[in-house]
C-alpha cells in the first residue's frame, strides 16, 4: 500500500521523539527550579565560579553550528552537494569544539576539588553542592546528547557523500538536524541558568 | 471460496524462513503475537509471585519465607506486573495487531522501529532477570524505588531500574509509532470521527506514553547516578530533598496508570456495542473523555504524596484536581451502560468479562475517591486499602479488559474458536476469587493493616487468610480460562471472519488475516458502530455467529 | 499519501539573519548579566533564552512551516513541561 516515502510522517515521528527528549531534560529542570527557589544565593555564588566567557563561546559555537546544519539542508535541497558536505563537516567540528571546551571546564573544576561527592562540596555549603550536582548532571547529559548528535550528523554526512541523501530524499539529514537543534535549544537554557545567575 | 493465505504463511519481509520469519519480521501481527507469548510468560510469573506473597501472609509470622525474601518478592511482583504486563499488554498485543487494521491500512508507520520496540521489551525483561541472579540480589525497595533506600541499598537496584528504563523506551517507541500511523496511514475515507474507539484509546494512551515516560527515565537515571556518584540531589545532609524524588517518580507513575487503563477502556468500548447489537452511546463523549483522561491524569500526581511532608497547599491543590479526573472516567461508564440499555444483549465470554470489568473498575474508581480525598487518605495511606484499590482498577480493570480482549479477538488472531462454557466458568470463578481476595483487603486497610509488611497483628489474621483463599480461587479461575483458550488449538474449530456480528474493520478480513490485512479495499462506514447490516443478516436467518 | 510537493527551502539569507539575531541576543543576555537588576536578572535571562529558543524552533527547526499536528503537539509538550515545573511550586514554595 505504500506508494512512496511519507516525509511528513517521518518528520512527525522525529518530532515525537524530540518531545520525549524535551521532557527528559525537563525533569532535570524541575529539580533546578525547585532548588533554585531554595538556594538562590548559593546558585548565584556557584554561577560566579563558572566562566561566563567559555559559556558564551560554547553558546556561540552551538548557535553557529545550528546555522550550518540548517544551511546544509538548504544546500542539499539546492543540489549543492559540496557545500552541504562542507557545512556538515563544519557543524561536526563545532561539536568537537564544544566538547573540548567542556572537557577543559570540567577539568578545571575537578582540579579545584569541585566534583560530585568531593571533599569541598561535601563539607561546604549544601546549596553549592546542589548547584554543582545539577551542573554536572545536566551538562553531562547534554554532552552525551552532543555526542549522539555528532554521530547522527556524521552518518548524514556519509550518506550525503555517498549520494544517498539527495534533494528529493533528505529525511535522514533533516531529522539529524532536528536532533542537533534540540541539543542547541537545551544549551540555550543551560547557559543562563548556570552561567548567568549572578 | 478461495482461501487466502494468512499472515502465518506469508513472511514479511518476503523470503524469510523458520525462526527468522518471526525474529526479523516487520509484520505488526507477528510482532503482536511475539509480544503476547512474552507478556503471558511474565504475567504468569508475576501472578505466581503474588500467590506466594499472599500465601506467606495467610498466617502470622513466618509461613513459607523470610522477611527479606518477602520484600524482594513484592518488589518483583510490582515491577514485573507493572512494566512487563499491565502497561504493555493491551497496546503491544492488541494495539499492534488491530490498530492498523481498524484504520484500514496494512501496517504501522515504522515497522522496523516496531520490531526494535519488541527487542527492547525482551532486552528489558532479560535485564530484569539478570538483576535476580547477580549482585546482592533483587531489590527490596518496592517498585517505587523511593530514596534514600534505593540509593543506599546493597541490592541490585541499578540493574533493575535500568531494566525499567529500557522497558520505558519500548513503550515510548510504540506510542510514537501509533500516533504517526493514526495521523498518516488511515484510510483516506476515514475521518477522525469514524475511527473505532479502541484506536482512539490507543491514540490517547500513546501521547501519555511519549510525554510521561521520559520523566521516569530521567528519575531512574538519577537513582543510578546517585548510587554511583553520591551527589546528594535527594539527600537532606547534602542539600537535597527526597520529596522531589517522589514528585518526579509520580509525575510518570500517575499518568502511567492511565496508560494502563485507557486501552482497557477502549476494549470495553468495542465489546459492549457488539453484544448489545446497538451503536455505542456517546461516541464523541468517549473520544473526548479519553483525551481528557490523558490530560487531566498529568495534573494529579502528588495525590500519592499527601503524607510525604509536602506543603499543605499542594495537598489541597492535588486533592481538588484528583476529583476532576474521576469525571471523564464516569462519562465512559455511563456511556457503556447507556449503550446496553434497550439493546439486544447477547451473552458471550467477551461480554461477561467486559461486564465484570465495569463492575470491578467502578468499585476501584470509587475507592480512588476515598484515597483522593485528603481527610480519608490520611487514614488509609500505605495500608491494604490502597493495595486493594489499585488491584481493583489495574487487575479488575485492565486485567479483565485484557482477558476480554483475548476472548474477543482470539478467533481473529488464530482463526479458531474456543469453547464458551469453560470460558464462562473460568471468568466467573476468577471474579469470585477476585472479590474474596481483595475485598478483605479493603477492610484490613480500614482496620489499619499497613501494606508491604511481612507480619501483622493477630487481629488481621482472619482477613489475610480469607484473602489468601480467594487468591487461590482467582488463580484457578485464570488457569481455567487460559487452558480453555489453549485447548482451542487442539480442537481446531475454525472461526469465520466475523463470529460476533461486529462492525469494525478487523471483522471484514479473514480469520486470521492475510499479511497485508485486506483482501478487498476496506469499505469505511459513516459511523463505526452501525449495526444495520448485522441486523439485516440476522433477519435473513443467518446467524451472526456460531453458538458453541 | 503525501504529495511530493516541493518542500519549503529556507534561504541562506534568512538563516543568516536568524543567526545574527541569536548572536545579538546572546550578547545582550551576557551584557545584562553584568548589571545588577536584583530579582529581575533571572526573569530577564529566561525571557531572552525563550526568545532565542523561539527563533531556533521557528526557523532552524522549521516549525513556522509545519502543519497543525506538529504545532499543536509541540505546544502540548511545552504545556506539560510548564505544568511539571509550575505545580512543583505548590509544594516547594509553601513549605
Amino acid at each position: 500500500m505504500s506508494t512512496g516515502i511519507d516525509k511528513t510522517g517521518i518528520k512527525i515521528g522525529m518530532w515525537l521523539f524530540l518531545y520525549s527528549e524535551i521532557i527528559l531534560f525537563g525533569g532535570l529542570f524541575v529539580l533546578y527550579a525547585a532548588y533554585f527557589y531554595k538556594y538562590p544565593e548559593f546558585f548565584s555564588e556557584g554561577g560566579k565560579e563558572l566562566n561566563r566567557v567559555i559559556g558564551a563561546v560554547n553558546t556561540v559555537v552551538l548557535l553557529v553550528s545550528s546555522f550550518t546544519v540548517a544551511a546544509s539542508i538548504t544546500a542539499v535541497q539546492r543540489k549543492a552537494k559540496k557545500q552541504a558536505i562542507g557545512l556538515l563537516i563544519f557543524s561536526i567540528f563545532c561539536g568537537v569544539v564544544f566538547l573540548v571546551n567542556k572537557y577543559f571546564e570540567w577539568g578545571a573544576k575537578f582540579h579545584h576539588d569541585i566534583y560530585p561527592n568531593s571533599e569541598t562540596l561535601v563539607s561546604g555549603e549544601v546549596g553549592l553542592n546542589i548547584f554543582f550536582g545539577l551542573y554536572y548532571v545536566i551538562t553531562g547529559l547534554h554532552g552525551l546528547h552532543v555526542i549522539i548528535g555528532m554521530i547522527l550528523l556524521s552518518i548524514s554526512l556519509v550518506l550525503v557523500m555517498a549520494g544517498k541523501v539527495t534533494e528529493s530524499k533528505y529525511s535522514m539529514l533533516e531529522n539529524a538536524g532536528l536532533y542537533w537543534h534540540l541539543v542547541d535549544l537545551i544549551w540555550i537554557f543551560v547557559f543562563p541558568l548556570f552561567y548567568l545567575v549572578l | 471460496m478461495i482461501k487466502t493465505e494468512s499472515f502465518y504463511d506469508t513472511p514479511a519481509p518476503a523470503g524469510l524462513t523458520g525462526i527468522k520469519a518471526w525474529l526479523l519480521t516487520h509484520d505488526h501481527k507477528r510482532l503482536a503475537l511475539m509480544y503476547m507469548w512474552a507478556i503471558l510468560f511474565w504475567f504468569v510469573i508475576a501472578m505466581m509471585f503474588g500467590l506466594l506473597l499472599r500465601t506467606e501472609l495467610m498466617s502470622q509470622g513466618r509461613t513459607i519465607m523470610g522477611p527479606e525474601v518477602y520484600n524482594s518478592l513484592f518488589t518483583l511482583h510490582g515491577v514485573i506486573m507493572i512494566f512487563l504486563f499491565v502497561i504493555p499488554a493491551i497496546p503491544a498485543i492488541f494495539g499492534n495487531f488491530f490498530l492498523p487494521i481498524q484504520l484500514g491500512t496494512d501496517d504501522v508507520f515504522f515497522p522496523r522501529l516496531n520490531l526494535f520496540s519488541w527487542y527492547l521489551f525482551m532486552f528489558g525483561g532479560v535485564f530484569a532477570l539478570i538483576s535476580l541472579f547477580t549482585g546482592e540480589g533483587f531489590p527490596d525497595t518496592g517498585w517505587t524505588f523511593y530514596v534514600p533506600f534505593s540509593v543506599e541499598a546493597n541490592s541490585n537496584v541499578s540493574v533493575t531500574v535500568m531494566a525499567a528504563f529500557i522497558l520505558g523506551m519500548s513503550s515510548m517507541l510504540t506510542g510514537l509509532n501509533f500516533i504517526t500511523t493514526f495521523h498518516r496511514m488511515r484510510d483516506k475515507n476515514m475521518g477522525l470521527m469514524q475511527i473505532p474507539l479502541f484506536t482512539w484509546s490507543l491514540y490517547a494512551t500513546a501521547w501519555v506514553q511519549i510525554l510521561a515516560t521520559p520523566v521516569i527515565s530521567i528519575t531512574l537515571v538519577l537513582v543510578v547516578v546517585e548510587r554511583l556518584f553520591s551527589i546528594g540531589l535527594f539527600e537532606p545532609d547534602k542539600g537535597g530533598d527526597p520529596i522531589l524524588y517522589q514528585h518526579l517518580f509520580w509525575m510518570y507513575s500517575h499518568p502511567a496508570v492511565y496508560i494502563m487503563i485507557l486501552p482497557g477502556m477502549g476494549v470495553i468500548s468495542e465489546i459492549i456495542p457488539v453484544f448489545s447489537r446497538k451503536s455505542i452511546f456517546g461516541y464523541k463523549a468517549i473520544v473526548w473523555s479519553s483525551m481528557g483522561i490523558a490530560v487531566a491524569g498529568s495534573l494529579v500526581w502528588a495525590h500519592h504524596m499527601y503524607t510525604s511532608g509536602m506543603s499543605d497547599v499542594s495537598v489541597f491543590v492535588f486533592s481538588l484536581l484528583t476529583f476532576l479526573v474521576a469525571i471523564p472516567s464516569a462519562v465512559k461508564v455511563f456511556s457503556w451502560i447507556a449503550t446496553m440499555h434497550k439493546g439486544s444483549i447477547e451473552m458471550t465470554p467477551p461480554l461477561l468479562l467486559a461486564l465484570i470489568f465495569i463492575y470491578l473498575f467502578s468499585v476501584g474508581g470509587l475507592t480512588g475517591l476515598v484515597l483522593g480525598a485528603v481527610g480519608t487518605d490520611i487514614h488509609v495511606h500505605d495500608t491494604h486499602f490502597v493495595v486493594s484499590h489499585f488491584h481493583f482498577v489495574m487487575f479488575g480493570g485492565t486485567g479483565f479488559a485484557f482477558f476480554a480482549a483475548l476472548h474477543f479477538w482470539w478467533p481473529k488472531m488464530f482463526g479458531i474458536m474456543y469453547e464458551f462454557k469453560n470460558a464462562y466458568i473460568g471468568a466467573v470463578l476468577t471474579a469470585i476469587g477476585f472479590l474474596f481476595h481483595y475485598v478483605p483487603m479493603f477492610i484490613l486497610g480500614l482496620q489499619g493493616m499497613p501494606r508491604r509488611y511481612y507480619d501483622y497483628l493477630p487481629k488481621y489474621e482472619t482477613g489475610n487468610f480469607l484473602a489468601g483463599f480467594g487468591g487461590y480461587l482467582l488463580c484457578l479461575g485464570i488457569l481455567i480460562m487460559f487452558v480453555n483458550l489453549f485447548m482451542s488449538f487442539k480442537r481446531r474449530i475454525p472461526a469465520p471472519s466475523d463470529p460476533w456480528g461486529a462492525t469494525t474493520l478487523e471483522w471484514t478480513v479473514p480469520s486470521p488475516p492475510p499479511v497485508h490485512n485486506f483482501v478487498k479495499k476496506p469499505q469505511i462506514k459513516e459511523f463505526p458502530y452501525d449495526f444495520s447490516e448485522v441486523g439485516k443478516r440476522e433477519k435473513n436467518g443467518e446467524k451472526a455467529r456460531k453458538i458453541l | 499519501m503525501d504529495s511530493q510537493k516541493n518542500n519549503h527551502i529556507l534561504s541562506y539569507t534568512t538563516l543568516a539573519l536568524v543567526l545574527g539575531l541569536l548572536l545579538v541576543l546572546t550578547g545582550v543576555t551576557v551584557g545584562v548579566s553584568y548589571i545588577d537588576l536584583g530579582f529581575f536578572n533571572v526573569p530577564v535571562a529566561l525571557a531572552i533564552a525563550c526568545t532565542k529558543v523561539t527563533f531556533v524552533l521557528l526557523f532552524f527547526m522549521h516549525l513556522r512551516y509545519e502543519g497543525p499536528i506538529i504545532n499543536f503537539s509541540f505546544i502540548g509538550t511545552i504545556s506539560f513541561l510548564l505544568i511539571m515545573i509550575g505545580f512543583i511550586f505548590f509544594d516547594v514554595a509553601f513549605r
